[in-house]
């Protein structure tokens, strides 16, 4: 996807008012923290930003977790104190207590509104204070919840190290993937495993995930002969993967364009765009992407997807025939109405924070494709959607699942519409073909809940009509 | 600039959203970047309301930026005017806004040329109020806007109810068992046979705010939402305010009484007494509690209170006074209103701390080492590292603190819960001693991991064979101050011996 590729036909694009629910970009905090072990995430904000990281993170909040707020005082704001001096003194503070291997600033919209030269400031106190510092904007002005993580990344993508280490052992010993697969084995077992390997360029693949899926997916590749170098984040920061000019790269995630778009022009990585491995077909169709570029015939896939289907028959059964609306707030909403749609539902609509078409082409196509397999009408994409319209709507098309935010949940399952609250797929171990039956765990509760409170007469519990 | 990991009391903006969204058929606007709408998120999920949170933003992007809101936000306001035909539009900054400095107030003057509604810009400014000044202050706002406006239109009712009448002002939405509270209070209301005229602004709406003046009395149960409301009630129209929070049986009655001296001023020929003595002695099980063998087996505990103004105050009172508990510090997170916290719970309390840094909280939580915190849900979770129980009594608050069965933290059925949950977060008397006797049932390793200071001490293997001998529930206790003992006589090791001497000298 270096190239802009023409424009998949059939599917109709449209654009609301942005007037929607999500969660602010500064929440990838909450689960970037606990990936990249060693890091500690400074939020540059106000009480607003701390008061929703506070009750959106519930109960992680008290487990000490390796973030803060430096909230921001109307001296601040004024410029009455110094932002360097403050945030030397934070950062110092933040050394003593934690002494982690990284520091990032996330910036906010009101470090945006009052033009804070955070990364100005960063390279300075970096070199003064002796930690990295990374600067990450991730603001409500700009972006919307999963693309905060699209932000982090792209910032990180700038200090991963250009070279390999030049003795082959070192390079190992860097890479904590590596590690892992080669743990407790010999030097010449490691150099056997080398050869079950194609001879294909190096391959670095980005996007946080949680460990197990990490190693559910590099064994995936490994299975066909492929070589995961390294992966974008680590579990530490020490442990960011080499990046030379001409490693091909690929993401996991669909909201990762940012971070797709820095890897091509500052890294000079080359991207494969493939769809995301999201559900059996998307894995399947992921895999066989990453094998077509080097070269590789990929073995079993059939049978392993085919194997896959067949274990998820009993919730496919339940989910058949049903309609999803997805209201959009993430942006997984291609990807999942993708796998929804091969698992036999409709999908009148699917809203959408922000659809990147050059980073997401392979997943529209193959989104097309699905949908004309399997006989059912192309959903409308509905980019910024406006959510008093899509409510409206949801009255109209009375689908049998809407995916939205906690916002709408209660308020819909008041008036019997069922709903799956979408940030539950965000935090959800759901990539690959071993974790395609947790998708639809999430897909069918609302559904299988209310099998067993179906004859009670409780569809709706709102007296007057519906208002929103 | 402040490092901070929590805070108590939330931004500005969100208690003009508990206010507006509380009343009925009023919708909030938030001049807000993507985001800023986790309010709805909270009250959907906290309160599991039914209904849409009347919550929209006017969302602030790059655009915004560039070349100011323009029609925007007149564009939101007049649109929601349409879709959803509210009585009142509240226009609402946030710290974006504020910094901003757009010229709001015009926004709604246009606004209101195209409105139907009434359209109001909430007075609160994001870097100087916190939540609970920003609630008080916009439904003082409310109310005066709409008593000026009747008042313009000639529309106020004349004089007083027939009978003695009550205003209840401050229940609001994602507060503190607001709804059982007013449950309650309306209940003790019927009681002392005084009709309730308004409550506002729970479910309230701004059409019968001109009824207010015909109130006898305005009742503010808590200190933290509704007195400049009322205190603007007294100064136009003469309402006297009773703001005795009526939490204990103590504070009950005298709120009460004060209700009675209040109306029989305005010619009401009232005399409650016999039905506090009545209540207090019969009715409500707090009272009987006290004098029980139950509550000796407290006598003397220690307890550690935190909160807000109202509920720590009335929790400190209760502990100290209705049970002969230990209050050795008694806090609260709203530093606005220091004094008058300090005014209330001086004489039942060693120390008062008054913070809104949890870190300073959990440190005097593990320097006195109660035994039992009664806080906020911060405070339970520094219970819960240090092995002790705590109960909950004031925001912030998790779902589990919104609960379905009725729940009132005021009136007397209110001493009966405030009663049950202190006498269940103190280990129970009879099973503490049990375990004393027979060595405890918990003999597994406890990690603690304390908030001050981890350890740093090794112990021989004597020692920890002795120290896990001691019951669980004491067990981290003894080795916390054991630890302080060697540190503070320069031991770096911890034997038998130096165990022993820990114990003779400070009783660990």
């Amino acid at each position: 996807m270096t190239v802009a590729q023409p424009q998949p036909e059939g599917l109709t694009f449209e654009c609301e008012t942005g007037n929607y629910h999500t969660f602010c970009p500064i929440s990838c905090v909450a689960w970037l923290y606990q990936k990249i072990e060693d890091s500690f995430f400074l939020v540059i904000g106000t009480k607003t930003c701390g008061y929703f990281l506070q009750n959106a993170m519930g109960v992680m909040i008290f487990a000490e977790p390796r973030y803060a707020m430096a909230e921001l005082e109307e001296g601040d704001i004024s410029a009455k104190l110094n932002d360097y001096d403050e945030l030397k003194r934070l950062c110092l503070q933040i050394k003593r207590d934690r002494n982690p291997s990284v520091i990032i600033w996330i910036g906010t919209c009101t470090t945006e509104i009052i033009k804070t030269d955070l990364e100005g400031l960063a390279p300075k106190l970096e070199s003064e204070l002796g930690i990295p510092i990374v600067v990450a904007r991730a603001n409500g002005l700009d972006y919307a919840f999963t693309q905060g993580e699209d932000t982090v990344l792209a910032a990180m993508a700038a200090r991963c190290p250009d070279k390999a280490p030049v003795a082959e052992t070192e390079k190992n010993e860097r890479n904590a993937i590596q590690k892992l697969l080669n743990f407790g084995k010999q030097k010449e077992d490691v150099a056997q495993e080398e050869s079950e390997y194609a001879n294909h360029p190096p391959l670095v693949l980005f996007g946080s995930l949680p460990d197990p899926v990490v190693t559910n997916l590099t064994l995936e590749l490994k299975k066909q002969g492929i070589k995961v170098s390294g992966w974008l984040p680590a579990k530490r920061y020490t442990e960011l993967p080499v990046l030379e000019e001409g490693y091909y790269v690929a993401g996991v995630n669909p909201f990762l364009s940012r971070t797709a778009t820095t890897l091509m022009r500052r890294r000079k990585c080359k991207l494969i765009g493939a769809p995301f491995p999201i559900g059996p077909d998307g894995t399947r169709a992921w895999i066989e992407k990453i094998c077509s570029v080097f070269n590789i015939q990929p073995k079993g896939l059939d049978e392993r997807e085919a194997q896959i289907w067949a274990s998820m028959e009993d919730y496919l059964q339940i989910v058949r025939g049903k309609s999803v609306f997805f209201m959009g707030d993430n942006l997984l909403e291609v990807s999942l109405a993708r796998f929804l749609i091969r698992c036999g539902m409709t999908c009148p609509e699917i809203g959408i924070p922000y659809m990147d078409k050059r980073y997401q082409d392979a997943e529209l196509r193959l989104l097309e494709k699905t949908c004309h397999e399997m006989g059912v009408p192309l959903p409308t994409i509905v980019e910024k959607p406006d959510n008093y319209n899509q409510i409206q709507r949801i009255y109209e098309l009375k689908p049998d699942l809407v995916i939205t935010g906690m916002a709408h949940a209660n308020p819909l399952e008041a008036r019997g519409i069922n709903t799956k609250w979408s940030v539950e797929f965000t935090f959800a171990q759901m990539h690959g073909f071993t974790n395609a039956r947790d998708i639809l765990e999430l897909v069918t509760r609302p559904l299988r809940r209310n099998n067993s409170l179906k004859d009670l007469g409780w569809d709706k519990l709102v007296k007057e009509d519906a208002k929103v | 600039m402040k490092l901070a990991y929590w805070m108590y009391a939330g931004p500005a903006h969100i208690g003009t959203l508990r206010i507006a969204s509380s009343f009925k058929n009023v919708h909030a606007i938030m001049h807000a970047p993507l985001g800023d709408d986790y309010f709805n998120v909270m009250r959907s999920m906290l309160e599991r309301e039914r209904n849409y949170t009347p919550v929209t933003a006017s969302v602030v992007d790059r655009n915004v930026l560039a070349r100011g809101s323009q029609e925007k936000v007149v564009d939101n306001i007049v649109r929601k005017d349409r879709e959803e035909h509210p009585d009142l539009i509240v226009l609402t900054p946030t710290c974006t806004s504020s910094i901003l400095q757009e010229d709001l107030q015009n926004f709604v003057e246009r606004a209101q040329l195209d409105a139907k509604g009434d359209v109001m810009l909430a007075d609160v400014n994001h870097y100087r109020f916190n939540e609970l000044q920003a609630a008080d202050r916009t439904l003082q706002q409310v109310v005066q806007f709409y008593l000026e406006k009747a008042k313009k239109k000639g529309d106020i009712p004349e004089g007083k109810t027939e009978k003695p009448s009550v205003n209840i002002i401050g229940i609001s939405t994602l507060g503190f068992h607001h709804h059982h509270d007013c449950t309650e209070l309306k209940r003790l209301m019927v009681d002392l046979g005084i009709e309730v005229n308004e409550v506002i602004p729970e479910g309230a709406s701004v059409h019968n705010l001109k009824n207010l003046p015909r109130a006898w009395f305005n009742l503010v149960p808590y200190r933290e939402l509704g007195l400049m409301a009322a205190k603007y009630l007294e100064t136009e129209f003469g309402t006297p305010i009773v703001d005795i929070t009526p939490m204990g049986v103590v504070e009950t009655a005298r709120c009460i009484r004060k209700i009675q001296q209040v109306i029989n001023d305005q010619g009401a020929n009232v005399d409650y007494s016999e039905y506090i003595d009545n209540q207090t002695l019969y009715v409500s099980q707090a009272a009987w509690f006290s004098r029980s063998i139950d509550c000796q087996n407290l006598t003397g505990k220690k307890a550690v209170v935190f909160g807000d103004n109202t509920h720590a105050a009335a929790m400190t009172k209760i502990l100290a006074r209705e049970m002969g508990i230990h209050v050795v510090c008694a806090g609260t997170y709203c530093k606005y209103d220091g004094d008058w916290f300090k005014e209330q719970v001086s004489e039942y309390c060693d120390e008062v701390l008054i913070s809104e840094d949890n870190g300073q909280i959990g440190d005097m939580i593990a320097r006195i080492e109660p035994s039992a915190i009664f806080g906020t849900q911060m405070e339970r979770h520094v219970g819960k590292r240090l092995d002790i129980p705590c109960g909950v009594i004031a925001s912030p608050i998790h779902i589990q603190n919104f609960p379905i069965g009725y729940k009132p933290f005021l009136g007397y059925e209110g001493t009966n819960q405030i009663t049950d949950l202190i006498y269940n977060s103190f280990t129970l008397g009879m099973e503490d001693h049990l375990l004393e006797i027979f060595g405890g049932h918990d003999t597994k390793e406890v990690i603690t991991k304390g908030i001050s200071a981890g350890s740093d001490l090794n112990w021989t293997r004597e020692a920890q064979t002795e120290l896990n001998k001691i019951p669980g529930f004491v067990r981290s206790k003894v080795k916390r101050n054991t630890e302080k003992f060697a540190r503070e006589r320069g031991f770096n090791e911890i034997s038998l011996e130096v165990m022993y001497a820990a114990k003779e000298s400070v009783g660990a």
